[in-house]
């Protein structure tokens, strides 16, 4: 609460966007490339890896894993083929801020990742690219097309005998696949199933060799780690959490968007004056953090709270994928569960009994609630399938589904029980914003 | 083999020389989503020369075609409308648009129109939340929808000249 800095510094959303400000000549203007020929021509593999361990440097993909750690299990030298995979899946509900990278500023992406080729000693690096997006897909293979023509990507990088093919594999609808295990199946040409671990993928991943998957943002920082170094990147954000976040905010808000913000940056100027306050002036009822399944927080109990996981997971939540989703006073929680457990059972793999079995369940005793059966201790079942999942699944989407489920059913219970014992919901069922007047 | 397959061999082989060795494995996604852009749908001849040509099991094509929801083995209508039904999609009227195309063609949620000219799906999060809700159209988003602007573009598309050369 001491804090007086100004929290705005910017590492990704740096300059306005135009129609061109995606294109190489323009990214190169704006110093693009400099962090890569400066890693190939005067540090090593391990002076790059270290300088992101260095960084404290963590996953933007929603676990928040240290990325100088799991790039750390990677023997740059040890003879065997080593891949990276940028993780664009984008499939966490509520999460658009990948995409924006991809959409506008694609040579970050690329020059990261090159970099990253580097320190892992990587020549073939993949793009995983959910299916649906064309538009993303659309501009980064033009930004990968025009490094290849400038000699930034493909042999003899910039010169220096270094080499990395950069290719887009896209999905084709799955959104199991983000997992990065998942992926790395998908990437193989099959089912996109998770795989259990150990081995962890750094070992063994895409066809057994030990394989770096990283999100798009998370990468994306790796340019201007490298261009400005650790100790420039520590001192954004929080000694803890250093860096922004690309907080990407939809539902209920008056000015929805992509916002970077740095660690620490109060909720409520983000909520109040960045994005204008809720839609038609209504009161905030509650926020998903980041992604549909982290766990929901009130509007009051964010009123006080910074965007550092420091305070957000002592609060009980997480910054996830930062996929925040606001969510106006009027809105049935009921109803929006249902929406929620639809889609998880939806998605299920089904590999795992308790993520199956227990999607479908979840799912269908919500059904009977909003169709007027449903039973009061239908809401204690449901609290115990949610735990079930707890630590008995392959991959985290048993339990994201879980955690979700529960966060509603412990701040909303009362909701539930009106739908049981009324028949009908509290709030009509509605999940838009209404004018009030 | 299949004439789309053997029309598509030269871009295969040329995609199959970017993997690195040992990756035909992986070549089954990218042929397969090239395959339904010409020909709508994926079909049994086409799956054929593709196992005979990779050296793919068969089953692996049809686990891959199955598991992801974009594939299709069937011909569906010559438009395709897919509407997000996801949390942030549903806040901004996901459900009244997907009720409203779904009314206003005569389809049920998957169905084809009885002149073969439209099909209605939802989708899941789209990743285009903060625009939302979406509505995709072979392929291209449209974003900020509403039911005006969703009644616009199937007035256009109504016909199979109407702006998309059928
Ligand atoms: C069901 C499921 C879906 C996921 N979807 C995504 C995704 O769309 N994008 C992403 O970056 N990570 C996703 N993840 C997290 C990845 O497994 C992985 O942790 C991440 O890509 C690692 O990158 P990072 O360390 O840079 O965050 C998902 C995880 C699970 C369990
Ligand atoms: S937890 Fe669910 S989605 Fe994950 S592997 Fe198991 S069944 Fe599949
Ligand atoms: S919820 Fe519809 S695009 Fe994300």
């Amino acid at each position: 609460m001491a804090e007086l800095r100004e929290r705005d510094a910017k590492i990704l959303m740096t300059f306005p966007v135009t129609a061109s400000s995606h294109l190489l000549a323009e990214a190169r203007a704006r110093g693009a490339y400099a962090a890569l020929d400066k890693a190939l021509r005067t540090m090593t593999p391990q002076q790059v890896a270290k300088e992101v361990l260095a960084s404290g440097l963590q996953g933007r993909g929603g676990a928040a894993f240290p990325t100088g750690r799991k790039w750390a299990v990677i023997q740059y030298d040890d003879g065997q083929p080593h891949y990276l995979c940028a993780n664009a899946d984008e499939g966490e509900p509520g999460t658009f801020k990948d995409r924006w990278i991809l959409e506008n500023s694609p040579h970050q992406l690329v020059e990261s990742m090159l970099i990253a080729a580097y320190a892992l000693q990587v020549r073939h690096a993949f793009v995983y690219m959910r299916g649906e997006f064309s538009a993303p897909f659309r501009r980064l293979q033009g930004a990968l097309d025009e490094a290849r023509a400038a000699g930034l990507v493909g042999e003899n990088i910039l010169g220096t005998g270094f080499g990395c093919d950069i290719m887009i594999y896209r999905g084709a609808g799955s959104y199991v696949c983000g997992e990065a295990s998942a992926l790395l199946s998908s990437i193989e040409g099959k089912r996109g199933y998770p795989r259990n671990r150990p081995p962890r993928l750094t070992v063994k991943g895409l066809y057994q060799q030990p394989t770096v998957v990283n999100n798009v943002e998370t990468l994306s920082n790796i340019a201007w780690i490298v261009q400005h170094g650790a100790e420039a990147f520590k001192a954004v954000g929080t000694p803890k959490h250093p860096g922004t976040r690309l907080i990407s905010i939809s539902g209920h808000i008056a000015r929805p968007g992509v916002y970077e913000i740095e660690v620490g940056y109060r909720w409520r100027q983000l909520i109040y004056d960045d994005c204008g306050g809720m839609q038609h002036g209504a009161a905030l009822k509650c926020v998903i953090p980041g992604g549909i399944s982290t766990k929901v927080l009130t509007g009051a109990e964010i009123e006080t709270l910074n965007l550092d996981p420091a305070e957000v997971e002592p609060a009980g939540s997480s910054m996830g994928s930062g996929g925040m989703v606001a969510i106006a006073e009027g809105t049935c929680m009921v109803r929006l569960l249902q929406v929620m457990l639809r889609f998880y059972h939806h998605e299920s793999c089904g590999q795992c009994t308790p993520c199956r079995e227990g999607m479908g369940w979840l799912h269908r005793l919500i059904d009977r609630i909003v169709d007027g059966q449903g039973r009061l201790d239908d809401l204690d079942m449901m609290a115990r399938i949610s735990r079930l999942q707890d630590g008995n699944t392959i991959c985290g989407m048993g339990d994201a589904a879980g955690y979700a489920t529960l966060g509603i059913l412990a701040k909303y219970r009362h909701e539930f029980e009106h739908w049981i014992r009324e028949g009908r919901s509290m709030y009509e069922g509605n999940l838009e914003c209404r004018r009030s007047s | 083999m299949s004439s789309i397959v053997a029309s598509l061999m030269p871009e295969f082989e040329r995609l199959r020389q970017r993997f690195p060795e040992g990756f035909d494995s992986s070549m089954t996604l990218p042929c397969l989503r090239r395959i339904q852009e010409l020909r709508g749908h994926v079909a049994d001849e086409d799956i054929s020369a593709l196992v005979q040509w990779l050296g793919v099991p068969r089953i692996q094509f049809e686990e891959v075609l199955s598991y992801y929801t974009q594939f299709r083995r069937r011909p569906v209508g010559q438009v395709r409308l897919e509407i997000c039904r996801n949390v942030s999609c549903s806040l901004r009227g996901a459900e009244r648009l997907i009720g409203h195309v779904c009314q206003r063609l005569g389809v049920a949620e998957g169905g084809t129109t009885s002149d073969g000219r439209f099909t209605v799906t939802t989708a899941e999060c789209l990743g285009s939340c903060g625009t939302a809700p979406v509505m995709v159209v072979d392929d291209e988003y449209h974003e900020n929808m509403d039911i005006e602007k969703a009644d616009r573009l199937i007035d256009a598309m109504s016909h199979a000249d109407g702006g998309r050369g059928g």
